[in-house]
């Protein structure tokens, strides 16, 4: 063996005669495989129960493919349209065709919801069309879909579908900020009636800062009430924090309801000891009031386990060094005990903001309606109105939004200075 | 220890390709409804007795709360797994417009009345849509605290808006449908005219200005089981709620409740077949029996929903549990006191006026 490495001069080989350089490369590139085949299934599920999931449901805040797939001859013949007045007789025997067609393969209610969310009343307009046209056989076209519906004597309905003939649309992002296009495709606000997103978007951030600092406000003293008590007593407490924690979220959001309506146990107790008259009770619940109250009790946790685990690796001979030094307590307890825990701060905190800005059941049981989130409204829009493109474009600026405060703090906090444990 | 895993793998993939052998045999039909009392009253009605009936065919009762994003998903994906669905009516409409649900020949596919009159003809006028099959009556109405006035109480939909003389908080859910009609309602527009009113700009700038009166003393629901919870605990005088649920807080819980039946909203709600399943005969044999006459009929023992037929109308008895006559407690009784909501219209113009009372509540 000896020998062999030494005939070969400066070549290293291992017992079978190998060049040690390939054999630590294959055994390197089998631990390497190894590695990849233990992450490979967890890999796999966030693949498909995570990434693909989200991007998909993203492209469908531009996804507009529903107009040119359903009226593709109606896309063609408005293409060359300049916009003026009514469009030529092949537009509206076109606009025929493609609705006897849609009505045939029970698309065309997709095209008329589609068009309703960019104008009340399209709905109807292109599902009574539909109907009608279907028993007419020859032109004039004109004439006859303006008996079915006289909308199509309007030129702005079929601006509207010239607009629209794009696959792509921005319709829906305009309307999640409050926006959208005007007859002739020029950007304008939407009317003050109909102006929601914008303020539930800055409600949303300003609420989730508010209950994020009240955690770190409740949650700080308490973790160090657990890191520094004898064990027995901080057992105590962190069962107490944790019960809370294993319990169900509705249960949680319920007893709130209990403990603050006005009828409710903190509001018979306020009465009975004289703070307000009976017939002034105080409306705790079914407003701001009631999210943030219940927001901060339901993600108190998540501030309290962070900022404990980085508490309790803080070795108490510091602050007595600090005092010996010179310092009182409260400064030692500013200067030396605080900073240390900061990694923890910002642990919590971001946990906090994260899960606050996209709660969603909470708000909706005891917020009313000065308490409801942003999340509410997406949720309607997935459950209720079927329009997911809008879903799409208010959860994409939510997620946007998050991201960007992600790498904020990265830039000023660290996030490798976070400590979660 | 590894055996004792080896052998519990060995036997759950036995016991597996058991039970798929076994569901080769018989069929299971997914079928999705509201939960609670309500899918408790069609278990009894429906289920139960097809069940018995046909011992090859087992339903899998599955609770969902509304809304047709599950529909459009398994049909996106592919995969349609329930195979009928509780839909209000006006979801029914709009799934059928996007092609979600299956198109009904009603007068082929459901059973005629005892008599013989078609179903086209036997189910109550103005509830037959493309993909729908009727199978109760609901309404909307308000209902108040007997309690909570002395002297006169509150009769009509006027006097729910008015302050002066009953005062007290009001819940209402928190959505435009109902709430605009029942405003114009109390301003005194006669409820046959509603949506003609509506259909003007005017019309529901009028509606939103008759809902100012009263928005500072409203607390807003959206959950079905909240107005009953808040008129039981008194944190508010008036609530709208639906009918069965208000039933059974007054008769089955003895809360000091009382229905105003003027302006009730009637709605319906019954079947609609998601298509692309993959057990449309079985579905509809079950949807035959369990809209027939004297099926429409038993359900009513169980919950204070009126039948869709007007041959069940007459067969509707007794309470199941309670012993009391359930004809008084059907909304179809007082069906002349309100009105029938008018979905097309609703399909139309609910998300502009969604996203307007939504602006309106945060003024």
């Amino acid at each position: 063996m000896a020998e062999a490495t030494l005939d070969q001069g400066d070549l290293m080989r291992t017992a079978d005669g190998t060049p040690l350089k390939i054999s630590i490369a294959r055994a390197m590139r089998r631990n390497k495989l190894k590695a990849l085949a233990l992450i490979a299934p967890l890999f796999v599920f966030i693949l498909f129960s995570f990434l693909i999931p989200i991007i998909d449901m993203s492209l469908r805040s531009v996804d507009n493919s529903v107009i040119p797939d359903v009226l593709p001859n109606t896309v063609a013949a408005l293409a060359d349209w300049d916009g003026e007045g009514l469009p030529p007789e092949e537009a509206f025997a076109a606009l025929a065709a493609d609705m006897k067609a849609g009505r045939e393969s029970r698309d065309i209610g997709k095209v008329a919801t589609r068009l309703n969310y960019e104008l009340s009343g399209m709905r109807g307009t292109v599902m009574g069309t539909a109907r009608r046209i279907a028993s007419v056989d020859e032109g004039p076209y004109q004439e006859a879909l303006i008996k079915a519906n006289k909308d199509w004597s309007d030129p702005a309905t079929w601006k509207l579908l010239k607009r629209l003939s794009s696959p792509y649309t921005m319709g829906y992002y305009l309307n999640a900020v409050d926006m959208r296009f005007d007859v002739d495709g020029n950007i304008e606000a939407q009317p003050d009636f109909r102006q929601i997103y914008v303020d539930l978007f800055l409600r949303t951030f300003w609420m989730s800062i508010l209950i994020t600092g009240l955690t770190i406000l409740l949650g700080y003293p308490i973790a160090h009430l657990m890191a520094t008590l004898p064990l027995r007593y901080s057992n105590l407490l962190m069962i107490l924090v944790l019960l809370p924690f294993w319990t169900s979220l509705l249960v949680r959001t319920t007893a709130w309801i209990v403990m603050l309506q006005s009828e409710g146990v903190l509001n018979d107790l306020l009465v009975w000891v004289g703070v307000f008259s009976d017939d002034a009770r105080p409306q705790l619940v079914y407003n701001k009031i009631g999210t943030i109250v219940a927001m901060t009790h339901i993600l108190l946790p998540f501030m309290v386990l962070p900022l404990y685990s980085v508490m309790k690796t803080i070795p108490p001979s510091y602050m007595r060094a600090a005092r010996s030094l010179g310092a009182n307590q409260f400064t030692a307890f500013v200067r030396i005990y605080m900073p240390q825990t900061l990694s923890g701060i910002g642990a919590g905190s971001i946990l906090v903001f994260i899960l606050a800005i996209g709660y969603y059941i909470t708000p909706a049981l005891v917020g009313g309606t000065s308490g409801t989130l942003i999340s509410n409204q997406i949720a309607y829009h997935m459950q209720q109105s079927l329009n997911w493109g809008l879903a799409a474009a208010l959860g994409v600026i939510l997620l946007a939004t998050v991201i960007a405060l992600y790498f904020l703090y990265n830039r000023i906090v660290g996030v490798d200075k976070m400590k979660l444990g | 220890m590894k055996n004792t895993l080896r052998y519990t793998t060995v036997g759950l993939a036995g016991a597996v390709t058991m039970a798929f052998a076994f569901s080769a045999q018989a069929v299971e039909l997914g079928v999705v409804s509201w939960g609670g009392a309500y899918t408790a009253s069609q278990l009894k009605a429906y289920h139960q007795p097809y069940m018995k009936a046909n011992s090859d065919v087992t339903l899998n009762s599955i609770d969902y709360s509304g809304g047709l994003a599950e529909v459009r998903a398994q049909s996106e994906a592919g995969n349609v797994t329930w195979d009928l669905v509780d839909v209000v009516v006006s979801d029914a409409i709009r799934g059928c417009d996007e092609g979600l649900f299956m198109e009904i020949d009603h007068d082929e596919m459901l059973a005629k009345a005892p008599d013989g009159t078609p179903p086209s003809k036997d189910f109550l006028e103005g509830t037959l849509s493309d993909c729908f099959i009727p199978q109760i009556i609901y309404s909307t109405a308000f209902a108040y605290r007997t309690d909570a006035f002395k002297g006169e109480q509150p009769k009509t939909m006027a006097d729910v808006f008015n302050l002066e003389k009953f005062p007290g908080k009001r819940t209402l859910q928190r959505a435009p449908i109902n709430n605009l009609e029942w405003a114009l309602i109390a301003d005194g527009v006669p409820a046959k005219d509603v949506y003609e009113v509506l259909d003007t700009p005017e019309g529901v700038d009028r509606a939103f200005a008759k809902l100012d009166t009263i928005k500072d003393e409203v607390i807003w629901w959206t959950e079905g089981a909240v107005p009953a919870q808040l008129l039981a605990d008194g944190e508010v005088v008036f609530g709208t709620g639906y009918n069965g649920r208000l039933f059974s807080a007054i008769e089955e819980e003895k809360q000091p409740l009382a229905i105003i039946w003027d302006g009730q909203v009637l709605d319906i709600d019954g079947w609609a077949i998601p298509s692309g399943g993959k057990h449309k005969d079985e579905v509809l044999e079950f949807v035959k029996f369990a809209t027939d006459t004297q099926r429409l009929a038993d359900q009513a023992k169980y919950i204070s929903y009126g039948p869709a037929r007007n041959s069940s109308l007459p067969l509707v008895g007794k309470h199941a549990e309670l012993g009391i006559d359930m004809a008084p407690h059907m909304p179809t009784k007082y069906a002349d006191q309100g009105f029938l909501t008018d979905f097309q219209w609703w399909a139309d113009n609910r998300d502009e006026l969604n996203e307007r009372f939504e602006a309106w509540l945060q003024q």
